[in-house]
């Protein structure tokens, strides 16, 4: 069942609409509150449910792991970067309590360059799992392939 | 000029009590407005249905002590300095916007009604002109529409808009009218009708605008709070704290991965305003 969102809860802030991957979460323009305009078109990836700041937004457990009559909830906490989910089953009996991390070190700050790894040795290149890698990737010899090194250009349009 | 009471020639020419029965009607129309919106939307069933439901599940029980202890600090809270409002310009022009508002139509119905203290011609004019800059910066800047949705200030949605462009044209003309000279010829005339229509369009269409939110989100905002108390909380989980030693327990995965006293990770999808035009 596709996402829908608590129109009282809801503040009209628009985190979900940015975040929706498939462009359906939408502010009606007259109660100027979120509102999800395909339900056809709704993956239930979570992608809104997680990201609106009031929790205004409620969707149907997956089958695998939801009973009928269940309720799902999470909440994603960016600053303690964790996510917890409650699974309640329809007679409250089952009341499942989860939390994992979802980040171990300050968002945005620490993310890897490339650049910084050195590139494996020539033993690792010669090792087991390495010894197959392709050519083109230049883990013989060289640099990378690319377009421009090979005095090739990439033209606009279409070619058959 | 902002001390003159601008109804003193208005009731010398159709007389206070015209002013009073037109004031008196509008309190009616409000008030018969709020009950029609509740009995035709059926917003007071569904809110003490769901009530029920979160009764339902409740963890704990509240004393009647606790609730009013919440009552309270939704009042200084959520009432008086809107602190439902994340985003700090929302909440300020809201602040203004109300106050001016309500100190509008106190002063209104105060000098209306015969007062002759000279404090109410100076709250009038702070009044309206609060509720004009408030109100204004909402409008133009601030509506989601306008920053988030990379519309235009002017395309205007009749039912979404009714209640802040007529709060707006109310309090514009009636500072107009009151710097034009208060009268009721010429220039002062063509302010005056536009402030009451404006002031009548607000008054009479509390079914259809937003109007209402006045009365329901002091009771939302309370019954949120006795989700929290009781532990139902919307079937929502408890986060807790990372470095609590109970959590760190319960999670064997927090300390492994994320050591004994996690950092405050800052912020990552919520760094940028959700701007999605």
């Amino acid at each position: 069942m596709p996402t829908f969102v608590y129109m009282t809860r809801c503040d009209g802030c628009g985190h979900c609409v940015d975040i929706c991957p498939s462009d359906i979460m939408h502010i009606d323009p007259t109660y100027r509150r979120a509102y999800n305009i395909e339900p056809n078109m709704c993956w239930e990836c979570y992608s809104c449910v997680k990201a609106c700041p009031h929790h205004a937004i409620d969707v149907r457990g997956y089958a695998d792991f939801a009973p009928l009559g269940h309720s799902v909830r999470v909440i994603r906490d960016e600053e303690k970067g964790v996510i917890a989910w409650r699974i309640k089953s329809r007679n409250g009996e089952t009341d499942l309590n989860l939390l994992a991390p979802i980040t171990t070190k300050p968002w945005g700050k620490h993310i890897p360059q490339l650049a910084d790894v050195t590139g494996p040795s020539q033993d690792q290149r010669n090792s087991q799992l390495l010894y197959n890698e392709p050519k083109y990737i230049r883990l013989d010899d060289g640099d990378i392939h690319t377009l421009e090194s090979n005095g090739l250009e990439l033209k606009e349009g279409v070619y058959y | 000029m902002l001390s003159t009471n601008p109804f003193t020639e208005l009731s010398a020419a159709i007389g206070a009590e015209a002013m009073q029965i037109y004031v008196i009607l509008m309190f009616i129309a409000v008030i018969v407005g709020v009950i029609i919106d509740v009995v035709h939307k059926k917003s007071a069933a569904y809110f003490f249905e769901n009530a029920k439901k979160a009764e339902k599940a409740a963890k704990r029980s509240i004393s009647s002590g606790d609730k009013m202890s919440m009552a309270a600090s939704t009042l200084t809270g959520e009432v008086l300095t809107s602190s439902e409002f994340a985003n700090p310009q929302r909440r300020v022009s809201h602040l203004m916007t109300m106050y001016g508002f309500i100190i509008f139509v106190v002063a209104n119905v105060a000098m209306i009604f015969g007062s002759e203290a000279g404090i109410w011609p100076l709250l009038w004019h702070l009044g309206a002109l609060s509720l004009a800059v408030g109100g204004g910066w909402f409008f133009f800047a601030i509506r989601v529409d306008v920053s988030s949705e990379g519309g235009k200030w002017y395309a205007l949605d009749l039912r979404g808009d009714l209640f802040i462009v007529s709060l707006l044209v109310m309090s514009v003309f009636a500072l107009l009218w009151s710097f034009s000279g208060a009268g009721l010829s010429g220039l002062s005339l063509v302010f005056f009708i536009l402030f009451i229509a404006a002031a009548t369009t607000l008054f009479t269409t509390v079914i259809w605008s937003k109007f209402a939110h006045m009365f329901f989100k002091p009771a939302a905002a309370y019954q949120k709070k006795i989700t929290r108390a009781d532990g139902s909380q919307e079937n929502l989980p408890d986060v807790g704290e990372m470095n609590d030693p109970a959590v760190q327990a319960r999670y064997p995965d927090i300390p492994e991965y994320m050591g004994t006293n996690p950092p405050d990770m800052g912020l990552g999808i919520k760094r940028e305003k959700p701007t999605h035009f």
